[in-house]
């Protein structure tokens, strides 16, 4: 199946059958992708999964309706499909009421990209993983083939994106149940640059064999590297959506109220390359933003819902108002000072299950995984057993936030809920004078 | 009902493969999304998924590959593509399924009441609105929604030695919700949270009591507004059902996963502090502790005959007593481990494949009224409907947050507090299991969101409980 002559062909047969007083968006989103698992090194569950999803978008006036449909690829076949649909949303319109925050974009803008058409050669890759990791315990899975992504409405816009990767999320693990985790992520695999990756993390696993360092409840100097600052940024991203700022729903309300401010040296963008993201949404092309500045509120993410019922400008952002690729710029900490300047504290690899304590107070609980440790003087000592935190954006982003290292790292994204995930952030490591750990 | 399987099978009988073992699991899910937001309808959305996924078993190796394209030519390039994976990795493969049985078995599973159509969009709106209308005009009550949510599933599952296998369900997932904010504060009630759904028809709307409860939680979301923090310290702590199915969920179920327990999941969604030695074994909670899988609930999300592997399903104890009995293990994991387990090999659709997933997994009723409840905790806490969830990896260092809070002091229900928060540890908090509801107290309840596995999946899961008293709990609350 070639994906864009598919969707041309879909976009064609609407258009020619569209009625007077109509208009449409399609949205499409298809991908081939091979998923393996790993497990003790070895090969647990494999395949391969190919599939196209439509969303049809009917308008009448103020009335409009969805429909989301798989289609085959086969335009013979799914031509009926796509005609049922439109057939479903034209008897429903009518006995609707209007939409009174309706605006949509119908401006005939385009946007192309094409980030790579690399094939992938997953066989390789399979056979690299597993005998490389011959005698460790590796557990990961393993994401990679094409994706496509399109937009276009009949009046006239076109989006259209497509990009072919990889994704090899892996954890190596100790036999006293400690672990590291790594991901290798790009348009092509490259056999060394794996070979570093994974001789990396055998490094980190060397320090968890040693006899686990016992913390107690309590603040200490903590080192979040940029894998562990992602868990949290994923946590509050979605508070700059202009919604729910609007409706006490945005953790970040204290924030873009003025009551409360993060550090100076936080400064946060959404940007729109140098991730997987498309540069459109089915509101149009995206915008860059300035979100945070210098540590006080900036510009929030407004759909044109959101604009029309709450008497703002739309800027592009979809109608989930969540940023596709955040950067948080980086500060003057080197690499190869982390450990120094942290002195005595814990050195943390990832966070995970973070969730709110308080939401309108930006407070945030989660546990430590893989790879944390304690450090002394500078020097790694021991693992430490995982330990939940709590804590306050205002409080480890505001005055607690010592330093943030030199260079952003861009962290691809390895969701697959549904389809493979297109979001990416670029976060620096953050050093902070305190971090407080609960149980 | 089943309109496709006729093709289905015809074509599957056409399919041709040197494979040992070769199977196709068809899933067609029809959708339909309804929602009222501050009083205004928000457009209808409407979805119809459809694929089937392949499996083969070439030499013990089993590979998978899933398509949208059901076409003769579709079907053939997907078991090609399955097989041609397999025999790739022969010798990299982790598990030798060589001696794994097949099911045999031809069986049709369809809910009472399949077959009823659901209402026109227009009636779920009237409906909608007017819910969403009662909740009164405040301007501290800054944001309210209502919707609705209806979803008709159709599997038939189909393999090389004669099995077939068809089931159709229904499920209804009604959402409601207020917020109330002072500019500083916020503070939300909804009804039921993510974890009201049943199986079932337009029906399930009417015995879960939709109509009439805005206006109740808008009142609650004000009231919260005005409550005093939860005050820190160490209480008994009784749990709502609607927190009680969490809490399961969060520290029951997933550590009783058998697949983690081999380690599967060791990546992604963690391991368990539970070993394979520990079933008939370990104490896991007081005697008043019962657990069983259970997928003969009427009306439960996860209730069926059999699961995506065509494994039969009936009820088992998982803990009888507070005695841990065996785990959440289909057949495969069940052949690794060598542990007796349940029917609960799942898949949340035709493009991912199956695993240990929870389906019904309930705490049975014991023998107290809620006012006993209340009236045995000296010094105590009620908290209810879940907001906020964390764990860790091995499903053991917790800390939940609810909606609604209520002191209770000499037997006694007292003021309203917000952000009631708890923290504990799974192993231990079980144990301080101090007494367990009657029938009276016991609702079937479940979550329409269960995320596990790579690729990732979200799946239905079922969850019945009675109210729970612990004893001792670390309770605290939001910030100052």
């Amino acid at each position: 199946m070639n994906a864009r002559q598919h969707f041309e062909a879909l976009l064609a047969h609407l258009n020619a059958g569209l009625q007077a007083g109509e208009g449409f968006t399609l949205e499409y989103q298809a991908e081939a992708s091979d998923f393996i698992r790993f497990n003790h090194a070895r090969v647990r569950q494999a395949g391969q999964v190919q599939q196209v999803y439509a969303i049809l978008a009917l308008y009448q006036g103020e009335r409009h309706g969805d429909f989301e449909l798989a289609l085959s690829g086969v335009i013979d076949d799914d031509l009926p499909r796509l005609d049922q649909a439109l057939q479903r949303l034209r008897g429903v319109l009518p006995t609707l009421a209007d939409d009174p925050y309706l605006r949509l974009n119908r401006e005939a803008w385009r946007s192309e990209t094409a980030a790579g058409e690399a094939v992938q050669h997953s066989e390789a890759a399979i056979t690299q993983i597993v005998e490389a990791a011959a005698g460790l315990d590796l557990v990961g899975f393993y994401a990679a083939g094409p994706q496509y992504q399109g937009f276009a409405s009949s009046w006239g816009a076109f989006g259209w994106h497509a990009a072919s990767s990889f994704n090899f999320e892996f954890s190596l693990f100790h036999e006293n149940g400690q672990a590291v985790k790594s991901n290798y992520a790009g348009e092509q695999w490259d056999a060394q640059a794996f070979a570093r990756k994974l001789a990396f993390a055998r490094e980190q696993l060397e320090h968890l064999g040693k006899p686990a360092h016992e913390l107690k409840p309590g603040a200490y100097r903590a080192y979040l590297t940029p894998a562990a600052l992602e868990e949290l940024f994923g946590l509050f991203a979605w508070g700059f959506s202009a919604e729910a700022l609007a409706t006490g729903g945005s953790p970040l309300q204290r924030l873009f109220a003025g009551s409360a401010s993060l550090s100076d040296k936080v400064t946060l963008d959404e940007r729109i390359e140098g991730g997987l993201a498309p540069a459109f949404t089915r509101e149009g092309p995206r915008q860059p933003l300035r979100l945070v500045s210098q540590g006080k509120a900036g510009e929030r993410l407004v759909s044109s819902r959101s604009a029309a019922e709450h008497g703002l400008i739309a800027n592009g952002a979809g109608s989930g108002e969540y940023p596709f690729s955040l950067h948080l710029h980086g500060g003057e900490l080197e690499e190869g000072e982390i450990l120094q300047r942290l002195g005595t504290g814990l050195y943390i690899g990832n966070l995970w299950y973070a969730n709110f304590s308080d939401l309108p107070a930006g407070r945030l609980t989660g546990m430590t995984r893989f790879a944390t440790f304690w450090v002394e003087d500078g020097r790694i000592q021991a693992p430490v057993d995982t330990m939940r935190f709590d804590d306050s954006l205002f409080d480890f982003l505001g005055p607690n936030l010592e330093a943030l290292t030199r260079e952003p790292e861009l962290l691809l994204p390895s969701g697959t809920y549904g389809a493979r995930q297109t979001g990416s952030m670029a976060l620096p490591g953050a050093l902070l004078s305190r971090f407080t750990l609960t149980l | 009902m089943f309109a496709f399987s006729e093709t289905l099978q015809r074509r599957f009988a056409a399919l041709r493969s040197t494979a040992d073992f070769w199977s196709l699991r068809h899933v067609r899910e029809t959708t339909e999304r309804y929602w009222v937001r501050r009083n205004v309808a928000r457009a209808p959305s409407f979805s119809d998924d459809a694929g089937a996924m392949l499996s083969v078993r070439v030499a013990g190796v089993e590979a998978y590959a899933a398509t949208s394209d059901l076409s003769q030519a579709g079907l053939q390039a997907a078991l090609d593509k399955a097989e041609r994976l397999a025999r790739q990795l022969a010798g990299r493969n982790l598990l030798d399924l060589h001696e794994l049985p097949v099911p045999h078995e031809q069986a049709d599973d369809v809910m009472p009441g399949y077959q009823r159509a659901l209402a026109s969009p227009a009636h779920w709106y009237e409906l909608l609105a007017a819910e969403s209308a009662r909740v009164p005009r405040d301007e501290r009550l800054v944001d309210w929604y209502a919707g609705l949510t209806f979803t008709a599933t159709e599997q038939i599952y189909l393999n090389n030695v004669g099995a077939r296998l068809r089931r159709a369900q229904h499920y209804v997932f009604p959402q409601l919700g207020v917020t109330a904010s002072d500019g500083a504060d916020s503070q939300s009630r909804s009804f039921g949270g993510t974890h009201l759904a049943r199986q079932g028809g337009a029906e399930v709307i009417d015995e879960l009591g939709v109509v009439g409860t805005a206006s109740r939680i808008a009142d609650e979301a004000l009231q919260l507004l005005l409550a005093p923090n939860t005050p820190s310290g160490q209480r008994d702590l009784l749990l709502m059902p609607d927190q009680m199915i969490l809490q399961i969920h969060e520290s029951i179920g997933h550590p009783l996963e058998l697949d983690r327990i081999l380690g599967d999941e060791r990546n992604f969604a963690g391991t368990s502090f539970i070993r394979q030695e520990d079933f008939g074994r370990y104490q896991y909670g007081s005697s008043l502790l019962n657990v069983t899988f259970d997928p003969t609930v009427s009306g439960e999300l996860a209730s069926y005959r059999h699961d995506d592997d065509g494994t039969p399903a009936q009820r088992e104890y998982l803990i009888r007593e507070g005695i841990l009995q065996r785990p959440l293990g289909g057949a495969l994991s069940q052949w690794r481990s060598g542990l007796d387990g349940v029917a609960n090999s799942r898949a949340c659709s035709w493009n991912r494949p199956t695993l240990d997933r929870m389906a019904n997994l309930n705490v049975e009723p014991g023998t107290k009224r809620l006012e006993q409840l209340v009236g045995g905790i000296e010094r105590g806490i009620l908290m209810s409907n879940n907001r906020s969830w964390s764990i860790d990896d091995a499903r053991n260092k917790f800390q939940f947050g609810c909606e609604w809070g209520r002191l209770i002091e000499n037997g006694e229900l007292k003021g309203v507090v917000k952000n009631p928060n708890y923290r504990g540890i799974s192993a231990q908090f079980w144990r301080n299991l101090k007494a367990v509801g009657d029938a009276s107290t016991f609702e079937v309840l479940g979550t329409p969101y269960c995320g596990k596995g790579e690729p990732n999946q979200v799946i239905r899961v079922g969850h019945a409980t009675p109210a729970c008293v612990f004893a001792d709990v670390d309770v605290f609350g939001g910030a100052a």
